[in-house]
């Protein structure tokens, strides 16, 4: 008898995902949106959000001309962040230059450059930055506290014996080449799901309800949780396929690299796309027509996109928008997906952040299963 | 069915008191009790508004009601909504299955839905025999006539072969020849033991029903038989001929004792208030009085008397 039951349920159910599935293969904008909207985010994204700043413009006036400056300029153009256009023995050259913003950095080595590395208390480099780029004033910052050019220059060089380049360098673990897209294509992932499995099946009840389907199905024995899962089932496989593509593109596109295991990848992309999707449900019955259901679905996706770590770093945001953050389930995403993808962490690892989706799942679907009623008033 | 007065049938299949939905101040539905055999059809007949839909969605669970209270098989429709919609078979107004999915696709679904058991594509292929589908099996709703959309709603909807049939409106959208065959359809399933009941607009459809509930803003204004809701229609009823493009309906519908008039190509069909003395000799009087010609004959009431003496405005009290 029990089994009969639960028989009929899943009956029912794989019956609503079925007729999900046929329906959007046959809205040609839909389905082309599940293959169309990822590829053209990553796209935009990987090519267009670009944090780091490469190649700057500098002009080097090296007073010093020691094999060790010299070896000095050479580390500095290893991080090519620096690309050196001009050399200079002139200081007025160097500052015309940088007036005419045809250098956008300066370095300045002085004569006693070697000395005041071993002992001196004054800097050892002096580092020009426009300020008038917003960017670059962060690089200066960067450079300023390599070791080297700090005030009180101190360990190996202290010693003055050799020049050690693992000093010099700008090394940023997990990122070695500081490149943006590494940082983007993970989060892109979150964002992606975020977009388009709230923005799919937001209007997956509501449509029913305006195309009149709703009050033919609510006379019918299917019950809620059925028509929720059921409607939920395909964009689930949906969401999965996205994810691969995303990380293929990336691949390919931005040479992201994925370090941890596959399978944790995709269990926590899993409960992801189930929490966004469980949001979607939600905003799906408190609409009462697709536009508005659309209309929604960007209120949600807006603070996910800028409150969740991102684009800004989470650190720096007020306390209340730490709050609200804390709401979004992309904010714990992004924490599970560059662990996992970057840093090749396990899933007990970011198991925190897993509990916070399960909670924001089980909330979400428990709310719309509440809300949706199988009547009309 | 045992003559004029009796809607017949068995047992009592739905039954409601003192029935009330109200949408804010609006009152839909207003304190209607119903009885309703089974095995037997049963019309709503009412116009646009009357609360013919809000009565029809309450009784199957989906609307509740504001009071009062209803009964499907001896199942209250609040408490045992789920239990009811197993038994039941619903077509709203407006086509509601799949425009995006086949003829086949969408009786499949609807298969699934109810759990039908046993070999379910002879189940689907026998109602497709039926209604007449066979040729559409691989058409998508979306693209049916309404002919066609309705026959695959009604095939949809006895799929899982309810004991009770809710039909909204279910031919306006339907060429006549399509409407007989409909109802030709509906009488076998009311003979096979369903309980049928179906709202309509049109005469011709209520007159087929075994009983007939007349509806007019939300309030049952007259109930029974079509043929014992003739007979005991308020009003005598004359026909006038030969008077057509003279000053004759205005004069009278002026008169006090006349419910309505209604122009039927060369004829004037007027209700007159039952019981009023020599009306067919004062109304002669009133066309000789202003020249004009006609011949004046007492007939029978046809329902679109009952009609409009039910649902005229003095009736409706208040």
């Amino acid at each position: 008898m029990a089994t009969n039951r639960a028989r009929a349920s899943l009956r029912r159910l794989f019956a609503v995902a079925t007729k999900e599935v046929r329906q959007l293969s046959r809205d040609r904008v839909t389905f082309g949106m599940i293959v169309g909207v990822p590829m053209l985010q990553i796209v935009l994204f990987g090519y267009a959000i670009n944090f780091d700043v490469r190649n700057l413009a500098t002009v080097v006036q090296d007073e010093a001309n020691t094999s060790m400056s010299r070896e000095f300029i050479a580390q500095l153009k290893a991080t090519q962040v620096v690309h050196v256009s001009y050399t200079t023995n002139s200081s007025d050259e160097l500052a015309r230059l940088m007036r005419e913003g045809r250098a956008s950095m300066a370095v300045v080595i002085p004569k006693d450059f070697e000395r005041r590395l071993q002992s001196d208390t004054r800097p050892v480099v002096q580092i020009l930055v426009d300020g008038s780029q917003p960017s670059l004033a962060g690089v200066a910052g960067g450079i300023a506290a390599m070791p080297v050019l700090a005030r009180h220059g101190q360990g190996p060089y202290a010693g003055g014996k050799r020049m050690t380049p693992r000093r010099i360098e700008i090394r940023t673990l997990y990122n070695p080449e500081k490149r943006t897209a590494v940082q983007i294509v993970p989060a892109l992932i979150g964002v992606i799901l975020s977009m388009t499995m709230v923005l799919f099946t937001s209007g997956a009840i509501v449509r029913e309800r305006e195309r009149g389907n709703l009050e033919l199905l609510i006379a019918t024995p299917l019950g809620r949780l059925e028509l929720m899962v059921g409607k939920l089932l395909p964009y689930v496989v949906i969401g999965l396929i996205q994810t691969t593509l995303i990380m293929i593109v990336g691949s390919a596109l931005f040479n992201v690299p994925v370090v941890g295991n596959l399978a944790n990848l995709y269990a926590a992309t899993l409960m992801f796309i189930a929490a966004t999707l469980g949001l979607g449900l939600f905003v799906s019955t408190l609409a009462q027509t697709q536009f508005q259901a659309f209309q929604l679905a960007f209120v949600t996706l807006l603070p996910s996109i800028l409150l969740s770590g991102f684009m800004f770093p989470f650190e720096g945001m007020p306390v209340v928008a730490q709050w609200i953050a804390q709401v979004l389930p992309l904010t714990h995403f992004n924490v599970i997906i560059r662990g996992i993808m970057l840093r090749g962490a396990d899933l007990p690892e970011v198991w925190p952040q897993l509990a916070k989706l399960a909670v924001f799942l089980t909330v979400m679907l428990a709310i719309a299963v509440a809300r949706f009623k199988k009547r009309l008033d | 069915m045992n003559g004029d007065s009796s809607i017949g049938g068995g047992g009592t299949a739905i039954s409601a008191r003192q029935l009330t939905r109200k949408f804010g101040d609006k009152v839909a539905v207003d304190h209607i009790d119903l009885d309703i055999p089974s095995g037997r059809i049963y019309g709503f007949l009412g116009p646009n508004g009357s609360g013919k839909s809000t009565t029809l969605r309450m009784l199957c669970g989906m609307l509740l009601p504001s009071e009062g209270h209803a009964e499907v098989f001896g199942l209250s429709v609040v408490k045992d909504a789920e239990a009811i919609r197993r038994r039941l078979g619903y077509m709203p107004q407006k086509f509601s299955l799949w425009e995006d999915l086949t003829c086949d696709e969408n009786l499949r679904f609807i298969a699934d839905l109810y759990g039908l058991e046993g070999d379910v594509e002879a189940r689907i292929a026998a109602a497709r025999g039926t209604y007449n589908l066979d040729e559409l099996r691989r058409q998508r709703a979306g693209t049916m006539s309404g002919g066609q959309k309705q026959r695959l709603a009604l095939a949809a909807a006895t799929l899982h072969e309810p004991e009770l049939l809710l039909l909204d409106e279910p031919t306006s959208a339907v060429d006549p020849q399509s409407r007989r065959d409909f109802w030709d359809g509906l009488f076998q399933l009311a003979d096979a033991g369903a309980t049928i009941l179906v709202s309509t607009h049109y005469m011709d459809e209520a007159e087929r029903c075994h009983g007939l509930a007349i509806l007019a803003e939300g309030r049952l204004v007259a109930e029974g038989t079509p043929r014992a809701l003739m007979n005991g229609v308020e009003a005598d009823i004359y026909e006038i001929e030969g008077a057509d493009g003279s000053e004759a309906p205005k004069l009278v519908r002026a008169l006090p004792w006349v419910h309505g008039v209604t122009q039927l190509g060369i004829r004037l069909r007027v209700l007159v208030k039952r019981g009023e003395n020599d009306a067919e000799s004062r109304l002669r009087a009133l066309l000789a009085q202003h020249g004009i010609a006609g011949s004046i004959a007492r007939t029978t009431a046809s329902l679109e008397d009952v009609f409009v003496v039910a649902t005229r405005p003095d009736k409706r009290g208040h």
